[in-house]
């Protein structure tokens, strides 16, 4: 296979991984601090359809990926008033808000249906992505370097920062972090509204890099992959980023595969192959190891009241 | 004044009622301003759709044909919901229960007999039980998220429909439309009020409400069940097995999934296409939240979320409001639910009066330690 070949797959693994990593280190952070919000997926269809939308207006893809922070955090927003305002179940919620993305998104989307818009392309210049071996290092989409940042970035914050360590006893024991003293409810909300914008931006990536168009249901369930990314790297951001581009390989192999026509499996299989591989990892990652259960934050997806 | 929760000795049953009328009639005033904000006739959607079917005799039979699969589908979820099983799978378990039966239809396409709506819907059952196994096994063999595997099995269940209406069960005189061909009178289900639209599902529904009233209600089975929602750890104290309560959940809520899935197939459709999946597997999600969880709460919740859909029709054409506002109202429904339902657990008192009464909720010393 010649090298310009098999850069421009190694560029579409990481096009692919991004997105996943981004909404993952997202909800990496939530879970953190004892939350489970899984309406990560309409939260990148906001943040897609706004990204998009903004993009058209302005002609800025720049301020189309801002964009789609802010909204998805707002959408986030319901789901934290609701969540730790009036406790209700997370799950249902996080359903909800699901549903909710999904049909707003494609409601604002609906005039936007068939146009294009200026991609969110390379931000080095052309001279030094020319090679394709630098091209490797200097070719991608701001958004990709922006994550692996990130990644580094939540490392070091849940590592190293007193805020980090905070958010993690709210996240390990809620009723503990409370008598010290630690608004439980405050550090989870900005947990959420963070995991909300990382969402919003993950999905600006499907309508401003991979395909700059908007169609209903852009995202196609890598919400949820991101949501089993979390589970798969034991709560760990760096294992999070490996997964990421793990799933940005399998990604890589369906469009390929569809792409050279491969006639021996149908496409149809090949469209199934990453929420196969989602379900493949889960079992090995969860099958007969307590681990698991206790790299999971202890209170995750429990509702807090301060007792008074 | 500040108002505060506080939360209430015992559940108050009078919200309980009132919390999903208050959600629904929340939706309507607020999803008329959302809409009319976004630049649509926000009180013409809702009357189109929450209103008009109502008072339109012609509309009532299209109300109960789509009631009927939504209440199936979430009287079976319901079960698993109440045991804190998480069964979001139930749109692709419908796909395959509607996959199966057509599978029967198909090899029995040239024969006759009574026999044969039977063995299908008895297949879509299977079916639909088949592939909420797999999170079941999954789950108590491997401890695997019921949640995610579900819910990546409904993307599957699409792509194995694609594959085969496009495929091998493509109808070979169609002129190349992916679809298969249309079943016979023998696979067909029978309409129970002559000439109208109404179906063996419709009753159905109803005797399957009465029969899960039954059994979460009088059965030892549905007394465990509850008991692992409420008290997972009484109930294994109990010495109740986990395993088993994720199985009978699991399958209940496959094989009513799938039955709504064949009974879908046999009747309003008539074969089989790609565009099958009507969101009702979600949508029932929402079904079995605003039924309480209770067999006739479902009922008649799956009848409001009907009106969605049947009044979601109409509205596109007469207001020309696009069909992804009938999600909105959906969620929008589903979301101010479980916001009145805060007033089940808590009530809401005066913070200037009660903290009076009250010792300081302050913490008392304020400990810097790194907590690690």
């Amino acid at each position: 296979m010649n090298a310009a070949i098999l850069v421009s797959i190694l560029m579409t693994v990481a096009a692919a991984a991004t997105p996943l990593l981004l909404a993952a280190l997202g909800e990496l952070v939530v879970e953190k601090s004892g939350v489970l919000n899984l309406g990560v997926e309409g939260m990148m269809l906001i943040g897609a359809v706004t990204a998009f939308a903004v993009s058209v207006t302005t002609g800025s893809p720049a301020l189309g990926a801002i964009a789609s922070m802010v909204t998805a955090a707002a959408a986030s927003g319901i789901f934290a008033a609701l969540t730790l305002g009036l406790a209700s179940n997370q799950v249902a919620t996080g359903l909800a808000l699901t549903i909710f993305g999904t049909g707003i998104s494609a409601l604002a989307g609906a005039p936007y249906v068939g146009i294009t818009t200026t991609r969110l392309g390379p931000i080095f210049p052309d001279a030094l992505a020319d090679d394709p071996y630098w091209r490797l290092i200097f070719g991608h989409s701001p958004l990709v370097y922006i994550a692996l940042l990130m990644t580094l970035a939540v490392w070091w914050f849940l590592k190293h920062s007193r805020s980090g360590l905070i958010l993690r006893a709210v996240g390990e024991s809620d009723d503990a972090a409370h008598s010290i003293g630690y608004p439980v409810l405050k550090v989870r909300a900005l947990a959420i509204l963070f995991g909300g914008a990382m969402a919003g931006l993950a999905g600006s990536f499907y309508s401003l890099v991979v395909t700059p168009m908007w169609a209903e249901r852009l995202t196609a369930g890598r919400g949820w992959i991101a949501i089993a990314l979390v589970v798969f790297a034991s709560w760990r951001p760096g294992r999070l980023a490996a997964g990421a581009y793990l799933f940005g390989a399998v990604i890589t192999l369906e469009l390929q595969a569809k792409a050279a026509g491969l006639s021996a499996l149908a496409p149809e299989f090949m469209s199934s192959l990453p929420y196969l591989a989602t379900i493949a990892v889960l079992v090995m990652i969860s099958a007969g190891r307590r681990s698991i259960k206790n790299a999971a934050p202890a209170c995750l997806g429990k509702p807090f009241r301060a007792s008074a | 004044m500040v108002l505060r929760l506080e939360a209430r000795r015992e559940p108050s049953t009078l919200m309980v009622f009132a919390s999903p009328a208050i959600a629904v009639v929340t939706t309507l005033v607020v999803g008329a301003a959302l809409f009319t904000l976004l630049g649509y006739d926000g009180i013409g959607a809702v009357m189109k759709i929450f209103v008009e079917p109502l008072f339109n005799p012609y509309r009532w039979q299209d109300l109960l044909v789509k009631a009927a699969p939504l209440a199936m589908i979430a009287l079976g979820l319901s079960i698993g919901f109440r045991a804190n099983v998480w069964n979001i799978g139930a749109e692709g378990q419908y796909v395959v229960g509607g996959l199966a039966g057509t599978g029967v239809a198909l090899l029995t396409y040239e024969m006759s007999g009574y026999w044969i709506l039977p063995a299908m819907i008895l297949a879509g059952i299977l079916g639909g039980m088949a592939y909420a196994a797999v999170p079941a096994v999954l789950k108590t063999r491997f401890s695997v998220n019921e949640i995610l595997s579900s819910l990546m099995l409904n993307y599957v269940a699409l792509q194995l429909l694609y594959y085969l209406t496009r495929g091998p069960w493509k109808d070979p005189e169609g002129f190349n439309f992916p679809q298969t061909v249309l079943f016979t009178d023998w696979q067909t289900l029978p309409k129970v009020v002559p000439g109208t639209l109404i179906h063996l599902g419709v009753p159905i529904a109803g005797v399957l409400a009465l029969v899960i009233w039954f059994l979460v209600v009088r059965t030892v089975a549905g007394f465990q069940m509850r008991v692992f929602g409420m008290a997972p750890m009484a109930a294994r104290y109990g010495g109740f097995q986990e395993s088993r309560t994720v199985w009978t959940a699991m399958l209940i809520g496959g094989g009513l999934a799938g039955l709504a899935g064949v009974l879908e197939a046999a009747g309003p459709f008539g074969q089989m296409t790609p565009g099958f999946p009507t969101g009702y597997g979600y949508t029932a999600i929402i079904v079995a939240f605003l039924g309480r969880l209770h067999p006739f709460g479902i009922l008649m919740a799956a009848l409001v979320l009907a009106l969605t859909y049947v009044g979601g029709e109409s509205a596109q054409t007469a207001i020309r409001l696009p069909s992804a506002a009938v999600g909105v109202f959906q969620a929008m429904m589903l979301f101010f639910l479980l916001a009145a339902d805060v007033l089940v657990r808590y009530r809401v008192v005066n913070r200037t009066t009660a903290r009076s009464q009250r010792v300081s909720s302050e913490p008392a010393t304020r400990n810097t330690e790194r907590a690690a």
